[in-house]
């Protein structure tokens, strides 16, 4: 099979790497994005009792559930410039959200934001609380004890979410076809390059696209568990 | 001084939490009583962890506490020290890296120095924490809860899962550590020897109420065995040869035959705790009433 698809990466002159290096640099904007929110919120939610903690945590797995086309069709009426969202963002920001490499971004982000939070999120309760309480009454704050107690007792959890978002973000077609449609260099993602390919019986450049996707994800996943076998080996 | 007038209402608790007490500068106090009974409530009502629902908690002229003043600080603002039952040092840290974070900022390192020298742990301070005996943990538990030198110093059993050599030791060091910082400090202990050996002060709680409040002696000796030479042990084994009864007492770390009447030999149990006095040659047995 790699045979294969070496051979076909080689005999192919009309293989475009644009989709490619797009959706690697919409997973990379993503994940980025979605640490900073992940993290304080999986915090924020490990460590309080209310009753606003149900509400927001089924509203973050939305996606787990919903089908891709649902979540896109909400979010392209607000992202459209007819809507609050989109009028605000066009007028005060200059920014039009809809079909624009931004969209997909946030997008994206909503998108992928359980894959990141869950794993942080059950990271977080598996500490004690007495670890955390024990950091207070030395007199540390909550960013302190957050950064240099629990993050560190959480890395692995921190890189699964990270991993999970990131090939899920690569991997992801429905959200990005409705909001962000099918403009090259702009919007068009490998996920989407890949429909296009197979639309117009390009099957070649398919496969190599597909190979190039199969083969990076395997990769991420590879290098994860290999990772995390042997941190279990080490305990 | 320390003025502690702690109230708390439970949701979900059949009782509700109500104690009263002072500390002066150097007491080692031990709270007993059975479980459940609002022990380690009471710690961490002190320390801010959980909230009071009326009172005050003061220490000489700051208050901690206060909800006629609406005073509440956080458990940061506190001067305390803390070592939970459970293990709470900081795993991705090594044992230098665990005493060092508890210095406040600008805090000398010499404190962490004097600590090592004195907890006899020079030859753990670049180890893993995961690499550690219960007792070694426990040890570095705590010296990184006085790295601060806090005004109150609480232990919640720390000992109770450590085994007899290292609890014997630990209790030395306790007392060592306690006497050469001038620590006030209150001890949550179900073990009646330990608090003989460390406390000059003992509050004994029944479902969340002061049922005592005296000295180890006044709180677990009864007035008739008073004035006597008394040990408080328990019992371990029965042995008979001859019809002479003995009775085997573990009493801190020594164990001690007791030459008994056949009355007292059929009366106690294994596991239950007994004082024995001698006055006058005469030996007289008591269990020790624990609730």
């Amino acid at each position: 099979m790699f045979l294969y698809f070496y051979t076909k990466v080689t005999n192919s002159n009309m293989i475009n790497w644009s989709p490619i290096l797009l959706s690697i640099k919409l997973a990379i904007a993503t994940v980025t994005i979605l640490l900073l929110i992940s993290i304080p919120l999986a915090f924020w939610l490990s460590s309080k009792k209310s009753k606003l903690k149900s509400i927001i945590e089924a509203v973050i797995s939305l996606p787990l559930v919903l089908p891709p086309t649902v979540l896109g069709f909400y979010l392209l009426i607000t992202f459209s410039p007819n809507s609050s969202v989109g009028s605000f963002f066009n007028t005060y920001l200059g920014i039009n959200l809809a079909f624009s490499f931004t969209g997909l971004v946030i997008g994206s982000v909503i998108y992928s934001l359980p894959f990141m939070l869950q794993p942080i999120l059950t990271g977080f309760n598996s500490l004690p609380k007495s670890l955390s309480e024990a950091s207070y009454l030395l007199g540390k704050s909550k960013r302190v004890t957050l950064l240099k107690v629990l993050l560190p007792n959480i890395k692995q959890s921190v890189i699964t979410g990270t991993v999970l978002a990131f090939a899920h973000t690569i991997g992801e077609f429905g959200v990005v076809l409705m909001i962000g449609g099918n403009i090259p260099q702009q919007t068009k993602v490998v996920s989407i390059a890949i429909y296009d390919e197979v639309e117009s019986l390009n099957y070649t450049n398919a496969h190599i696209y597909s190979g190039i996707l199969l083969a990076t994800t395997f990769t991420i996943l590879l290098l994860v568990y290999l990772r995390k076998n042997a941190n279990s080996n080490l305990l | 001084m320390l003025i502690f007038n702690l109230n708390k209402k439970h949701n979900h608790s059949t009782f509700e939490l109500d104690v009263t007490f002072e500390l002066n500068k150097g007491d080692f106090l031990s709270i007993y009583g059975q479980s459940g009974a609002g022990k380690t409530t009471i710690l961490r009502l002190i320390a801010g962890l959980d909230e009071v629902t009326n009172g005050c908690l003061k220490n000489n002229d700051t208050t901690w506490f206060d909800s006629s003043k609406g005073i509440n600080l956080k458990p940061q603002q506190r001067s305390i020290g803390f070592v939970f039952q459970d293990n709470t040092l900081f795993p991705n840290m090594s044992v230098i890296e665990n005493l060092e974070f508890a210095l406040k900022k600008g805090q000398s390192k010499t404190i962490i120095h004097e600590l090592i020298s004195s907890f006899g742990i020079k030859d753990l301070i670049n180890r893993n924490i995961t690499s550690l005996s219960g007792g070694q943990q426990q040890k570095v538990a705590l010296a990184r809860a006085i790295v601060q030198k806090p005004a109150i110093l609480l232990l919640d059993e720390p000992l109770s899962a450590v085994d007899d050599t290292n609890r014997h030791m630990l209790q030395n060091l306790l007392l060592k550590i306690h006497n050469q910082y001038e620590l006030t400090t209150i001890l949550v202990s179900h073990n009646v020897p330990e608090i003989f050996k460390l406390s000059n002060k003992v509050l004994k709680i029944k479902a969340g109420k002061i049922e005592k409040l005296g000295t180890p002696k006044e709180i677990f000796s009864s007035n008739t065995i008073s004035n006597q030479i008394t040990l408080i042990g328990i019992v371990l084994d029965f042995e008979e040869k001859n019809n002479v009864y003995t009775i085997v007492i573990q009493s801190n770390t020594n164990i001690i035959k007791q030459i008994v009447s056949k009355t007292d030999f059929k009366h106690y149990k294994i596991g239950e705790l007994i004082a024995i006095s001698l006055s006058n040659f005469q030996t007289s047995i008591q269990k020790v009433k624990t609730t």
